[in-house]
Order: C-alpha cells, then sequence, then structure tokens
C-alpha cells in the first residue's frame, strides 16, 4: 500500500536480491575481550566526575552547581534595548544598596540578555524585595530600556524541598526498574541494569560538574528520562542475551553474550544515533531554556548507548564467572572457557 | 484476511480522525491561521510557554489555630463568670504553641464544678487536664481537630484567593494545593507579568478586623508597656499603627488593643469604596446579620469607648463609638484610591483566614514564552524531518510505513493532549522531540529483526510474523520501564517537569499502537498486493 510506485522496479529487483543498506551486518566483535578497556574508560570518566564535584563541594558546598529551583535565591532575565554593559549594571545594581549580586550574560552578549541573580534569602517573608528592588535600581540607575524575561524567586523551604523531591524521584525511578527487571527476568539483571544506568547518571552529573553548568529542575527530568533511556538499550540486550539462553545451552556465556550484542548492534547503533539526532536538534534549535536538558541528554544518550554494551553485559558475565568460581561443584562450562 | 485487514485500515483512520478531532476540533478555516488557532484553543500551554505567574503561597495556619483559642480563652472567660466560679485568669501561656490554652487560679472546692463544665463543653475540641485538688487546668487542642482547622483554613485560603483571582480577569487561573507540606498553596496566573498587582490583591495578607481599644497611642511599646503596669495581660496586644490618624502623620505609634476582635475578617457581607463628607476616600462596609447583632450588642454597650480598624497588623483607624451601630458602617483613613479598591475588594470577597509567605515565585513574560515556542518547534521539526529521511534511505519501502506511523504517533500524543486537557511546556515539547527518537525505536527493533528473518530465509510473511512477534517482548519491556521513570517524574516533579512526564508517557503509548498495530496493518496490507515468493523492502 506504501510503495505502489515501486512494485515494478521491485519485482524485477527481487531477482538478483537487492541489497539492503545495512550497517553492521554479520559484524563479530569480542566485546567482552575488551572489558578492561571498558573497565579503564568508565573509571577514567567516572573519577574525573567524581574529582570535580569533590572540588565543587568543596568551594560551594555542593557536588554540583545548583540552579535557582534548589539554590533558592532571586533571579531575573532581563532584555535591554541597547547592547548592555555589565559594569554599568553592576555599579548601578550596587550603588543601589543591593549586595551580593552576579551579573552575568545570558548566552551570547549579541542577545542583549542579562541574567541578575541574589543569593538565598533566609527571611521568607521579604522574599520578593530583591526582584523589585534590583528592578528600581535599573530603571532609575541605568538608562537603557530593558524588558524582564523571566523571573524566578525560590525560598529557601521550596528550594529544599524540590532537591530532595529530585533525589527521591531518580531513587525511586532505580528502584522500580530493579523490581520490573527482576520480575521479567532475573535480579542479577536488575542489579547489573541499574548499575550500568547509575554509572550513566554519575558520569552525566560529573559531565555538568566538570563543564561547570547548572543543574535545575529540568536537568533533573532529563537525566530520569535518560535513565529510561539507557535502561531501554540495556534490556534490548538483556532480551537477547535471554532468547538466546533458552536456544542454546552448551554456549559459554561470554560468547553468547559477545553474540547477543552484535546480533543487536545495528538496533542499538541506528536507535541510538537515531535519537541522538533529535536531541541533537534540540540542542541546537531547542534555546537556551532547554539547554541544560539538551546537554544532559546528549551526553546521556552517548553514554547509555555505552553502558549497556560495556557494563551492563560484562557485569553479568562476571558475576557468573564468580559464582562458578567461588561454587565448584556448579563450575558452568560458561564460566570455565570464557576465561582462557 | 482481506476483509479482517479492511476494518483494521477502518479503524486506524478513525482514530486518526478522532485525535485529529482532539488537536483542532472544528477549525473555522483550512488556512494556517485559522488551523493554529484551533490549536492553542484545544492545546493548553503552559505558563512558560505563554507567558505568566505562578506564584508557591505557604498559608500560615498556626494563625487560624491561634484566632481559634483566642475565641475559646473568651468563651472560657464568660462561662465561668455565667457560672459563678473563680479564677485568676485565663490565658494562652506560649505564643509558639498556639493550641494549648491555661486557667489558672481557681479555688480547690469549684475544681470539680470547673472540670464539669470544661468537660462538657470543651472535651469534644480540647483535651482537658486538672482538677481534683489543683488550682489550674490546661486544655490543648486535639491533633486531629487542629489538622482539620489547619485544612479548612487552607481551603479557605484558596476559596479567597480564588474570589480575589477573578476579578482580575485572568483566563484559566490554576489555585490548588501543592506539594507535600499541607500549608501551601499552588497560583498560576497565565497572561499575568505585573506580579506586584497580583499580589497587592492576593496577598493582602491584610485581614481586617475590629478590635475595642484599650489604652493608645503611646510614642512607642515602652510607654505602651507603662500604661497597662509593665506586664501586659494576655487578653490584650499590643499594635502598632500610625500616631495621629487623623492628620496623616506617619510616626509610628502603638495601642494597646483586646485580643479577640469584634469584628472579623469573615463577617462583612458587602463593602464599596466611596468618599466620605471630608471628601476623603473611605470604604462603605456592610456585615452578616449574626455579626451585625454581635457588633450591635457591643457597640450598645460601650458608647464612648474606641475602637481600632486593624488592618494587615496595623492600626488604620481609631473611632469613638458615639451609639449603637447594627450592620453598617463606614472605615476612613489615609487610603490611596488604588488601597480603597483592593480593600473593599478584600472584603466583599472576605478576607483571608491566616495570612500568606511566599515561598516562590516564577513570572515569564510573554516574548520569552513565544521564543520558546519558535525554538521548541524547530527543534521538533528539524528532529522529525531527520528521523524520517534517516528511515526512508536506510529501509526504503518500509521506511515509509515506520514514517506513517511516526507522523500517527505524533497526531495521537497531540490529539490525547488536546482530549485530556493537560498541559504542554516546553520541557512537554522536549518530550514530544524525545518521544520522535524513541518512538523510532520500536520499528527499528521491528525491522532489524525482519532483516535477520529473511536473512535466515523465511518468506516475506512468515518473515514479517516472525520479526512482530520476536521484537514484541522488547518492546513491551522497554516501553514499561520508561513509563515507571515519566510515571515517577509525574508524581515528583512540578510545573514544566510534569508536563515533560505527561508528554513522554502519552507518546510512548501511542507509540504501542501505531508501531506495533499500525505499521504490523501496513506491512500486511503490503503483502496482500505482493507476489507469492515476492520479497518485502527493507
Amino acid at each position: 500500500m506504501c510503495n505502489l510506485g515501486r512494485r515494478n522496479r521491485q519485482r524485477s529487483g527481487h531477482e538478483e536480491g537487492r541489497k539492503p543498506v545495512e550497517l553492521f551486518h554479520g559484524v563479530n566483535v569480542d566485546w567482552l575481550g575488551k572489558k578492561w578497556y571498558f573497565l579503564g574508560f568508565s573509571l577514567i570518566f567516572s573519577i574525573a566526575g567524581i574529582i570535580s564535584m569533590g572540588m565543587h563541594w568543596a568551594s560551594i558546598g555542593s557536588p554540583v552547581p545548583l540552579g535557582v529551583d534548589f539554590r533558592g535565591g532571586t533571579q531575573l532575565q532581563v532584555q535591554f534595548e541597547q547592547t548592555p554593559n555589565l559594569e554599568q549594571i553592576r555599579s548601578a545594581i550596587q550603588s543601589a544598596g543591593i549586595a551580593g549580586a552576579s551579573i552575568v550574560n545570558y548566552d551570547v552578549p549579541s542577545n542583549r540578555e542579562v541574567l541578575i541573580s541574589l543569593p538565598e534569602q533566609t527571611n521568607e517573608t521579604s522574599l520578593d524585595a530583591g526582584r523589585k528592588q534590583i528592578e528600581d535600581a535599573l530603571q532609575s540607575r541605568y538608562s537603557n530600556p530593558f524588558t524582564v524575561r523571566n523571573v524566578q524567586v525560590v525560598g529557601p523551604t521550596v528550594g529544599h524541598q524540590l532537591e530532595r523531591q529530585a533525589g527521591l524521584a531518580t531513587l525511586y525511578s532505580l528502584l522500580g526498574m530493579l523490581i520490573y527487571l527482576w520480575f521479567r527476568f532475573q535480579l542479577i539483571y536488575g542489579v547489573a541494569a541499574v548499575v550500568a544506568v547509575f554509572h550513566d547518571t554519575l558520569i552525566t552529573v560529573g559531565a555538568f560538574a566538570l563543564t561547570n553548568q547548572e543543574i535545575s529542575l529540568t536537568v533533573i527530568a532529563a537525566i530520569l528520562t535518560l535513565i529510561g533511556y539507557s535502561m531501554n538499550d540495556t534490556i534490548v540486550v538483556f532480551d537477547r542475551i535471554r532468547e538466546n539462553l533458552r536456544l542454546t545451552r552448551r554456549e559459554p556465556l561470554a560468547d553468547l553474550v559477545n553474540r547477543s550484542i552484535n546480533q543487536t548492534l545495528s538496533r542499538t547503533v541506528l536507535t541510538s544515533g537515531l535519537t541522538f539526532l533529535t536531541v541533537l536538534s534540540l540542542y541546537i534549535f531547542g534555546g537556551q531554556v532547554l539547554r541544560g536538558f539538551s546537554f544532559a541528554l546528549v551526553i546521556g544518550i552517548l553514554i547509555g548507548t555505552y553502558s549497556s554494551i560495556a557494563v551492563a553485559a560484562p557485569m553479568l558475565v562476571a558475576w557468573q564467572e564468580w559464582r562458578a568460581g567461588k561454587d565448584r561443584s556448579v563450575a558452568l562450562p560458561a564460566a570455565k572457557r570464557s576465561r582462557s | 484476511m482481506k476483509k479482517n485487514l479492511n476494518s483494521k485500515i477502518a479503524a486506524i483512520v478513525a482514530v486518526l480522525v478522532i485525535f485529529i478531532y482532539g488537536i483542532f476540533g472544528v477549525p473555522s478555516g483550512l488556512s494556517g491561521k485559522a488551523l493554529e488557532e484551533a490549536m492553542t484553543k484545544h492545546i493548553h500551554l503552559g505558563l512558560d510557554l505563554r507567558g505568566g505567574a505562578h506564584l508557591i503561597l505557604q498559608v500560615v495556619v498556626s494563625e487560624a489555630v491561634s484566632a481559634e483559642t483566642d475565641n475559646t480563652v473568651a468563651r472560657i472567660q464568660q462561662d465561668l463568670k455565667a457560672a459563678n466560679l473563680s479564677f485568676s485568669q485565663v490565658y494562652k501561656p506560649d505564643p509558639a504553641k498556639p493550641e494549648s490554652v491555661r486557667i489558672e487560679g481557681t479555688t480547690a472546692a469549684q475544681a470539680s464544678a470547673i472540670r464539669t463544665l470544661l468537660d462538657n463543653k470543651y472535651s469534644g475540641e480540647y483535651d482537658v487536664t486538672g482538677g481534683g485538688g489543683d488550682t489550674s487546668f490546661a486544655l490543648t487542642m486535639k491533633p486531629l481537630v487542629e489538622s482539620a482547622l489547619e485544612e479548612k483554613t487552607v481551603q479557605q485560603a484558596i476559596e479567597t484567593i480564588r474570589d480575589r483571582v477573578d476579578t482580575l480577569g485572568v483566563s484559566e487561573p490554576v489555585i490548588q494545593e501543592y506539594g507535600l507540606g499541607k500549608d501551601e498553596i499552588l497560583v498560576e496566573l497565565p497572561g499575568i507579568s505585573d506580579l506586584d498587582r497580583v499580589k497587592s490583591i492576593i496577598q493582602s495578607t491584610a485581614r481586617l478586623e475590629i478590635h475595642a481599644v484599650v489604652g493608645g497611642p503611646y510614642p512607642d511599646e515602652q510607654a505602651a508597656l507603662a500604661s497597662v503596669g509593665g506586664a501586659l495581660p494576655p487578653d490584650e496586644q499590643m499594635v502598632h499603627g500610625s500616631g495621629a490618624l487623623a492628620t496623616g502623620s506617619d510616626a509610628d505609634s502603638v495601642y494597646v488593643l483586646q485580643r479577640v476582635s469584634i469584628v472579623a475578617g469573615s463577617d462583612f457581607r458587602s463593602a464599596d469604596p466611596g468618599t466620605d463628607q471630608n471628601g476623603l476616600r473611605n470604604v462603605r462596609f456592610t456585615l452578616t446579620n449574626e455579626a451585625g447583632d454581635k457588633f450591635y450588642d457591643y457597640t450598645s454597650a460601650n458608647v464612648g469607648r474606641s475602637m481600632a480598624v486593624v488592618l494587615g497588623g496595623r492600626v488604620r483607624e481609631v473611632a469613638t463609638i458615639k451609639s449603637a451601630i447594627r450592620d453598617s458602617g463606614e472605615i476612613s483613613g489615609s487610603f490611596s484610591s488604588d488601597e480603597v479598591e483592593i480593600l473593599s475588594k478584600m472584603l466583599r470577597t472576605g478576607a483571608l483566614p491566616a495570612s500568606l509567605n511566599y515561598l516562590e515565585d516564577r513570572t515569564v513574560g510573554a516574548s520569552l514564552g513565544a521564543d520558546s515556542i519558535r525554538e521548541g518547534v524547530t527543534a521538533a521539526i528539524v528532529g522529525v524531518l531527520v528521523v524520517m529521511a534517516f528511515m526512508l534511505v536506510y529501509y526504503k519501502s518500509s521506511g515509509i510505513n515506520a514514517d506513517l506511523a511516526l507522523l500517527l504517533n505524533l497526531i495521537i500524543l497531540l490529539g490525547f493532549m488536546g482530549f485530556s486537557g493537560a498541559t504542554l511546556t516546553l520541557p512537554g515539547i522536549a518530550g514530544v522531540i524525545l518521544t520522535i527518537g524513541m518512538g523510532v525505536d520500536s520499528n527499528v527493533l521491528i525491522f532489524e529483526r525482519i532483516r535477520e528473518e529473511i536473512r535466515a530465509g523465511k518468506a516475506a510473511s512468515a518473515a514479517v510474523d516472525q520479526g512482530f512477534a520476536h521484537a514484541w517482548t522488547t518492546i513491551f519491556d522497554t516501553h514499561v520501564t520508561t513509563i515507571v521513570s515519566a510515571g515517577i517524574l509525574f508524581l515528583f516533579g512540578t510545573g514544566p517537569v510534569k508536563g515533560f512526564a505527561v508528554t513522554l508517557t502519552f507518546g510512548l503509548a501511542a507509540n504501542l499502537f501505531t508501531a506495533v498495530y499500525v505499521s504490523r496493518v501496513i506491512f500486511e496490507a503490503h503483502l496482500n498486493r505482493m507476489k507469492t515468493g515476492e520479497m518485502v523492502s527493507i
């Protein structure tokens, strides 16, 4: 129905077996043989992230720069009619007696937008005073007409509540998946998948720490999405492992896992590639508001794809080997041969 | 088989029509502008896209508890006096614990009589302790009663805020309980960016009350304290106000007032702005019948004494009672025209039962919202085109199949949004884009599987059959896990993030239908037209 016009061509093409466009057909890569490289790679990125988080912790008291959602405080996004001069804005605000304001260009300077932030207000009753003071100061002391594009004023109560909620959401989401995989596969599959996903989260958050970008509420949404996404990838591989295990019982586990990864490789690369393209489009065209969100996804999709092959699957095999090594009487052939 | 297929296609077309209706309704025309209008009418845009104000308010519920126990203190005093039971004072011992009341200086001989009275009249709401040989009693509000009162206070505050917001003429405001804390209220006002005006209307924490004046004005608190002998009796309070109210001087001064009000915020029936005989702005009010009777009793018994109008914790006016007043009166003072307007609005809509704190406010200007829509839509269109083009190149004719499924997926997703009244936010648009990426995953899984089956030497229809069957378990598992995380986002997220979870969930659900069912039907239709031995183009 969808390719009426091509029927003739196809009929003739069929005979010589028109070759489909294919990537990764018949690849035979020994993924598990490279597990030490993978481990090294993962460790380098995780540790770099952790060190960077530690440095942030020492300087600002949280592992990553937090957006105004979590940190609390006042943030105004102001667009000026003429290109703004940050120094003049700063002196206008200081001379109005407002202390501790941070003033930075929002996105590129040609946007004529400036982000003005005030630190957290400890007193909830005077929460909104800062916004008004800044607007008044700009109006009376800086002669450059402006419009306020976005205001966020977050009190300490809400900030801490959100922080807690974000942590809980991530935790429950991991737990929910662990239970689902336990129920659909086996506990070890769930554990391996959750470890892989945790690895992705760690590296993604580490990337925020390394590049000194703020984590806001939408970034948390992106991280939860990538948890779901990376889990998808892992499940596709696991599903194939489970299916192959049903078909062949004699093949060493490591070989079987390799074969499963190779069989699903074209799908993995295709889907990741396509999702990556859509997310890249979001990163390029989606505007500054979504920049953090799409950054998390761009990193997350790369890492998520990598981890299902390089972390989750090897963990299954390693666990099997460890169990076989501990309990000699079981001595699965799968475990023995894969060591050589 | 053929007939079966036709009914399946009919079902798909029906779904298509229904969801297109969900997006557009019945548009006034088919021009781009008419369609756009129809679409924005059906799909609710979030504050971040259409611009507006988002506030989170905290109701200071302890104030309502405190007001309730203030009343109880007054009632106990009356009851004890009426029953000729002696006591030295009834008071609230600790301002930090508004729920407890103490009675002191009773006689041991009357202890059981007092206990009986308290048990009879107050044990429904309070835990009563003391009695026997004691000369004091303590009443503590029952936790259940207290939390019910707090809940009622929040509900009342929501009602009041809704009434006030309605006077602003905002379309589709959201005013509801919020968050895990039980005392928070979420207010969303689309299209409003002048937050100051909104706040002065909502905020006017301004509980308006009329209290009896014990003494004042005094220049400062020390002087006020000195006038009552150095210690403030528990049934009285100090309230600041401006010095000479008649001359409009701003100098601060202090009044000593009876703690229990004569008229409370909820006692007003109507109020209108006006001017008095001197041309000063005032507010004329009418009290409810019950409050009017109470007011009449008080004013007729206290002619010549003063009462103070307390607004937002400050004395705004002090008036001498010249004669008994029943249910109407006026409040004058040095008001601006805005103040008179707002005050009468507030009195009409009923006062807030307790004051409010602002926990959070976010305002998005309409221009930023428009920019976000443009950027989001551009990203979505580019994303869709790239994916569709790729599918065509990679899977050839079957790519058309996937692309049709993808388009239908988007239509169902947007239609869902229209039908359910869910809100489309900027992260929601991101959710749509992500749905495209993940939605196409199902097609890729199926197609790759079909290719494998073909490689294994299966005939076209068997390959398609097997491909779908094998891919199904994987697709099911991946969708369930993603919906789990989207569901958790929905439970924990707020505003824009919730919008993201909604589109992602709807998108995935729609994807199960399009990638598995629709795609399958398209394949079947295609297989039906093929000759035996012919292979699908994939």
